[in-house]
């Protein structure tokens, strides 16, 4: 047995920070969340850093001489500094997007105008010949935009397989990757099989080629990586990245685009308007230095302001507890799950370069079947294809269920999980 | 939550029993219906009778017990009736299905149907109840005899 004072992180502390943690569904049952690989639930400290905001400076940023504009854009540039920092950045190298699909596609959008935006911008344009390469694991927030862009341009996508034990094929990473490459975007952590993907060999053969790495940290930089803390983009060396403020403790409604300055000094705009031009005339417009650029219309402040709070809770407890106190979840839910005959793990059964989300099959039960004897026991999971309908194709499964950790679960938590399928088994007859 | 109020005896042995299953020759429309939220899918065909009866409806696919049962108890439902009929218990299915557990079912019209009464109380599984129900009206719609009746 776990005892919760023995964990990386003071759990039962942490978790009277999140009231809704305490509450019960479903007739009494206390409620067991797993499910924040789909989205997080916030801190007491994040909310009151958001109400703090609306009660006192709330206005338009960067857009008035008023005291209170003042005040809101240093909270709102503060907020970009603080989560800049958090990935290892500098602030002008972080774009805030509603979240980080809009990111993506704010890339490959801005890839698509590329062709018509003027020399600077040349290195970002497509055309028939060229080639994106994404992996069999995307999110559809990492595959359709690329799909998409593919269509516009003329350009060909391409994409890594994943092997049987739910870990990227590189074996042809030479061939897969070449001078054709324009752009090679991949997940960090898959949002289904746990995957930690390796970073290091993707960005190497990219740079040989000439190619931009966009990094899909969707749910990696919540989480951090086992034995090292928080993710460092910097240290990654990926070009664009982008993650979801509402996975980390954070508001909805938030997102963030990273991009190396350089890239986004030279990148055309995607949405244009207020707020992110230079010089208006009725002839034409030039544009604001990054990352105004990219934020068009007043952008919004206490989501900022909340996502910095939550990125101060995160830092407040560390990265490498964060992750440490997840690694041994996903150790505890790999256990016990494989334990039961009939269950079989889709991803990794190791806790080598995983992250702490769990997705599996039962022989006989169809997953919602699963999730709703699970909901009936106030177990809250994710079924489906959870945005990757590819990745299960792959995996020969129509869908899975998921459960996902994060800090404020408890070893607990896992074990009612584990006897919650085996109760599945029992109410629809399969099993031992 | 009584997890049985769901699971009905009923939709239990449909799940594990299904009738009418397999795809059969000859047929008039074929329908594929897939949900996008879960991947779910069926492939459905209909045969009917130049009078306008449904004289077979077959279905092969993959889901959950909700979605497998439905279709098995639709299919007890629908042939050897006229097109009309089908019709009209397909109205009162989905009314069921879409009432928030609220309406009350005729067991006159829906037969075994009235055990997803419970299912209707969770929004999130209403589609799978629904999915071969929608693959059967479309697979009759693309028969030139529903066509007429529809
Ligand atoms: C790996 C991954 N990428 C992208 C996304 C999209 O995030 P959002 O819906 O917040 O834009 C998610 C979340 O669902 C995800 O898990």
């Amino acid at each position: 047995m776990t005892t919760t004072d023995s964990l990386p992180v003071d759990v039962t502390a942490l978790r009277a920070d999140f009231a809704i943690l305490s509450r019960t569904v479903r007739d009494g049952k206390p409620l067991v969340y797993l499910d924040s690989g789909a989205t997080s639930q916030r801190p007491t400290q994040v909310l009151d850093a958001e109400r703090r905001f609306v009660e006192t400076s709330n206005s338009a940023v960067h857009r008035g001489a008023h005291q209170l504009s003042e005040e809101a854009t240093d909270a709102y540039e503060g907020a970009r500094a603080t989560i800049a920092s958090f990935v290892g950045v500098s602030p002008g190298e972080v774009v805030f997007t509603k979240n980080a699909t809009e990111g993506i596609n704010l890339v490959a959008y801005a890839m698509s105008n590329a062709g018509t935006a003027g020399p600077e911008s040349e290195r970002f344009a497509l055309g028939p010949g060229d080639e994106v390469v994404v992996t069999e694991m995307e999110h559809h927030a990492n595959l359709v935009p690329w799909q998409q862009l593919c269509q516009r341009t003329g350009a060909t996508l391409t994409w890594f397989p994943v092997t049987d034990e739910g870990r990227l094929d590189l074996s042809e990473l030479d061939s897969m990757i070449t001078e054709r490459t324009k752009v090679v975007a991949f997940a960090h952590q898959s949002n289904v099989l746990g995957t930690v993907n390796p970073v290091e060999p993707l960005v190497r053969r990219a740079r040989e080629v000439g190619a931009l790495v966009v990094l899909d940290a969707c749910q990696s930089v919540p989480h951090g990586v086992y034995g090292q803390g928080a993710v460092d983009f910097g240290a990654l060396g990926v070009d664009f990245a982008v993650f979801s403020g509402h996975k980390m403790l954070g508001p909805s409604g938030i997102g963030v685009l990273y991009g190396r300055r350089e890239l986004l000094e030279a990148m055309p705009p995607f949405l244009t308007g207020g707020s992110m031009i230079e010089l208006v005339r009725m002839e034409g417009s030039t544009f604001a230095p990054p990352p105004q650029r990219f934020e068009a219309g007043v952008p919004m402040t206490s989501q900022a302001v909340g996502l910095a709070a939550a990125v101060d809770y995160l830092n407040g407890v560390g990265m490498e507890r964060v992750a440490a106190h997840e690694h041994l979840l996903a150790e505890r839910a790999l256990a016990g799950l494989s334990e039961i005959p009939g269950v079989r793990i889709v991803g990794p059964e190791d806790t080598v370069d995983r992250g702490a989300t769990v997705a599996f099959v039962v022989d006989g039960v169809h997953p919602h079947d699963v999730s709703q004897v699970l909901d009936s026991l106030g177990i809250a999971v994710r079924v489906g294809h959870h945005c990757a309908w590819p990745l299960h194709r792959a995996c020969g499964v129509p869908a899975t269920v998921r459960a996902s950790f994060y800090l404020y679960n408890e070893p607990s938590e896992v074990d009612a999980l584990v006897a919650g399928v085996r109760e599945a088994q029992r109410f629809f007859g399969v099993g031992e | 939550m009584q997890l049985e109020s769901m699971y009905q005896e009923i939709i239990l042995d449909h799940y594990k029993n299904p009738h009418a299953r397999g795809l059969r020759e000859p047929f008039d429309g074929e329908s594929f219906q897939v949900n996008p939220t879960c991947g779910d899918e069926v492939t459905l065909r209909v045969k009917v009778t130049d009078d306008g009866k449904i004289e077979d409806v077959s279905y092969e696919g993959q889901g959950c017990s909700i979605s497998q049962a439905s279709t098995s108890v639709m299919t007890d439902l629908v042939i050897g009736h006229s097109v009309d009929e089908a019709m009209t218990t397909m109205d009162a299915f989905t009314e069921l299905m879409q009432g928030r557990g609220q309406v009350e079912p005729d067991e006159d019209v829906l037969d075994d149907g009235i055990a997803f009464a419970g299912v209707a109380k969770y929004p999130a599984r209403v589609k799978c109840a629904l999915l071969g129900w929608m693959a059967f009206k479309d697979a009759l719609a693309r028969t030139s005899n529903g066509v007429e009746a529809g």
